[in-house]
């Protein structure tokens, strides 16, 4: 038992640490420090600059454009990543679709879409949730009907996050409104051209424009563009749960930057010789280190093949619990500053980040599972209740 | 990055849960207790004879070199079976503070650890100090031949048992300052020594100490005089590592049973697992358990290694394997209902031995404490 790194390992971090100093935007930081996302051209410009580099997906096999890296060296990347203040890349395409893709679909959905997803030239958007399926989400109602080479699609989706600039989506469609639920659900890629697809925004309480429902009226979508076989949509989303592991981890080592963001924050605020204001933030960092630990095992256990159990769910639940933790704290060291949230007018510009960080973290327990359904998965998968 | 056991160490896990099959069986525990019986000096050789307490004593001393994972391998065992041997006197405070012992008995008395034969433990803490380990008081004057040593300690792990004590007192300075205490061993039968046992609810038997005068040898140095502190405090960070991986093998056991009993419990003509208030708090049970490990194991790297946050590891670790450890024994009590109430249950006591394991050398509070101290250090 030793958490030594190698010393391929230990160059590898020096290459991946000098790589991040050298080409993390500025402008960037003190958002991603917040824990906001940033705007969709900037992920872009990010995921286009990993791409130069050879990096474009960490954590894709080289086969299919990845690097091919073992989990030791993509948790160096990410803890890396986490110190710089450099941004996560956005993962629809990356981390959902894309590995559905490569492991379900056929040599031409592979060629056509994987290399666009890498350079970014694509932006994939996630058809999944619907009005009346959020956390039931088998009971989803969107209709895709065969006719000839194509399927007719029609619903509604909800929560489609960038939905207004993306260009693609995947989309769980009932293709048979017989039998038990999951079992009439299939996988369809859209192009967001297609004629019949709408969009409204949907501002959410950090006042950003992320997330969209989207209208879906008789949408003919090819045949062709059906993933693996019909009926069989739910299944792949499964294929996701194995890959859950490094995602949680890129995203939980980012808590780091929030912790730092409220200590400076409670530092400027001469607040750190408060006992109060020192022990909470203590607990936080204690309970950050746990999640951390948590995550190298996981890790480790990857790299040696082992299974992780609910490892990666109970993750998510404590990252999402603690983000949200952590940007309170970090608001509340603000005092009044935090009521500066925007300009009025003409007014001066403010950079209400921590707060708007504190409102997006809200539905970190909701989205992907809510946290209550996470648990609900973690006690019958694992528990065996 | 690795956190495997080698095949020894899996061996040695192995060894550990057979002895605990066949000796710590809880009914024959309960008994044992409920006899007022604690500590078994016959197990105790029995332990000595398998090895366990040669385990981590330098090799040229006879003992195996071992590393203070191979002491939580066995530290698990302890806990999951709550063992009542004094395991840290024996595997962490005789092995790492004996081989600095001054005097010439000090080969015969790591012989003697080793086979099980004498026990030394640490008297950590004094009335006025709460959990400082540098607040000492007790003061060691110079004599002719040696030391006479005067003062109070309020605490000594299974000092009950122990025929052997470590006992920290001034040379120089004062208050809680670390350069000037010097470390002594004191024998159980020395003049002036008052040993006051008493029981602990984990049926534990620590004792406080009262030293009147009492005369030493310079043979009786443990360690430089005046430099004790890095010393002792040196054991007590292996000894907080060791009793973390013992809470870990506590409350995974708490668990375990409280999840068998949630699954064969019925009420309302149903497993009570099948509701979902339970079955979330089960999962929230689960997670603790994750978290401690997971901690446990960080902080039992971090003690041997020369990470300079690693004194910031051991206090969060302690921290959170305190508070995660006592949420997963009382949720064990709750879910049983009235049975983990009573004492009949292994419930009880190992929520029993988790609060004495948090309170060990500072509880959670104290090591948040800690930890907010050397971060702004």
């Amino acid at each position: 038992m030793d958490l030594d790194l190698d010393p391929a390992d230990r160059a590898f971090r020096d290459e991946v640490r000098a790589f991040f100093a050298e080409n993390t935007p500025d402008a960037f930081k003190a958002r991603v420090r917040a824990g906001m996302r940033l705007e969709p051209h900037e992920f872009v410009a990010w995921q286009k600059l990993l791409y130069a580099r050879g990096w474009g997906a960490p954590s894709w096999p080289k086969e299919h454009g990845g690097t091919g890296w073992t989990p030791t060296q993509l948790y160096i990347f990410e803890t890396e990543a986490s110190l710089a203040d450099a941004p996560v890349q956005y993962h629809q395409g990356l981390e959902l679709i894309g590995p559905i893709i490569f492991t379900f679909g056929n040599a031409e959905q592979k060629a056509r879409y994987l290399p666009r997803i890498l350079s970014s030239d694509d932006w994939w958007c996630q058809g999944y949730s619907e009005p009346n399926a959020g956390s039931d989400l088998a009971s989803l109602s969107t209709r895709a009907v065969r006719d000839g080479d194509h399927y007719v699609v029609d619903g509604q989706k909800m929560w489609t996050s960038y939905a207004q600039v993306a260009n693609r989506m995947f989309c769980l469609v009932r293709t048979d409104p017989e039998g038990r639920k999951q079992a009439g659900i299939s996988l369809l890629l859209l192009d967001m051209d297609m004629p019949g697809i709408s969009i409204r925004p949907i501002i959410t309480m950090d006042e950003i424009h992320h997330t969209n429902e989207v209208f879906l009226d008789k949408v003919r979508v090819p045949a062709a563009n059906l993933i693996g076989e019909e009926g069989q949509g739910w299944g792949y989303g499964k294929v996701l749960l194995d890959r859950e592991r490094g995602v949680t981890a890129a995203t939980t080592m980012r808590l780091r930057q929030q912790l730092r963001g409220a200590r400076a924050a409670a530092a400027e605020a001469r607040m750190l010789d408060d006992p109060v204001t020192a022990d909470r933030l203590a607990q936080l960092e204690i309970e950050v280190i746990a999640l951390e630990g948590m995550v190298m095992r996981t890790m480790a256990e990857a790299a040696s093949g082992k299974d992780s159990g609910p490892r990666a769910s109970m993750i998510k639940v404590r990252w999402s619990e603690l983000l949200q933790e952590v940007t309170e704290f970090w608001v509340e060291t603000l005092g009044y500053d935090a009521a500066a949230f925007g300009p009025i007018g003409n007014g001066a510009p403010t950079e209400p980040w921590p707060m708007m960080g504190m409102l997006y973290s809200r539905v970190t327990s909701i989205y992907g599972g809510a946290n209550e359904i996470q648990r609900n998965i973690i006690a019958r998968r694992a528990l065996g209740l | 990055m690795n956190f495997e056991l080698t095949d020894e160490q899996r061996l040695l896990q192995d060894s550990v849960l057979r002895f605990a099959r066949d000796h710590y069986d809880f009914s024959a525990w309960r008994a044992r207790t409920g006899r007022g019986e604690g500590f078994d000096r016959g197990l105790w050789k029995q332990m000595a004879d398998l090895g366990w307490l040669s385990l981590t004593a330098p090799e040229e001393d006879g003992g195996l070199g071992g590393l203070p994972v191979d002491t939580m391998v066995i530290m698990e065992g302890v806990g999951r079976a709550l063992m009542l041997e004094p395991f840290v006197a024996g595997a962490v405070f005789a092995p790492t503070l004996l081989p600095h012992l001054a005097g010439p008995e000090r080969t015969d008395l790591i012989a003697a650890a080793m086979a099980g034969t004498a026990v030394v433990t640490l008297a950590d803490a004094e009335p006025d100090g709460r959990f400082d380990l540098a607040a000492v008081s007790t003061r060691a004057e110079r004599t002719a031949t040696g030391f006479r040593l005067t003062g109070e300690k309020s605490h000594a792990l299974d000092g009950a048992e122990a025929d052997w004590f470590v006992v920290p007192a001034r040379t120089s300075g004062e208050g809680a300052e670390e350069a000037g205490i010097t470390l002594f061993l004191v024998a159980r039968d020395a003049p002036g020594l008052i040993v006051r046992s008493v029981r602990a609810m984990d049926h534990r038997r620590n004792a406080s100490l009262s030293l009147d005068g009492v005369e030493v040898s310079a043979g009786a140095l443990i360690g430089e005089v005046d430099q004790g502190f890095g010393l002792a405090r040196h054991a007590v960070d292996l000894a907080i590592v060791a009793r973390l991986a013992e809470a870990v093998g506590a409350m995974e056991a708490a668990y375990e049973q409280t999840l068998q009993h949630l699954k064969t419990r019925k009420q309302f003509g149903q497993a009570i697992g099948s509701f979902q208030a339970l079955q979330h708090r089960a999962v929230d049970m689960a997670i603790a358990c994750e978290e401690a490990r997971s901690m446990t194991y960080l902080a039992t790297i971090a003690v041997s290694s020369s990470d300079p946050a690693r004194r910031q590891t051991i206090a969060a670790a302690k921290a959170r394997v305190g508070q995660t450890s006592l949420y997963v024994a009382r949720q064990a009590v709750q879910l049983h209902g009235g049975m983990g109430f009573s004492d009949e249950l292994a419930i009880g006591h190992y929520l029993k031995r988790l609060v004495m394991i948090d309170l060990a050398f500072g509880n959670a509070a104290e090591h948040r404490r800690q930890f907010a101290a050397a971060r702004a250090a």
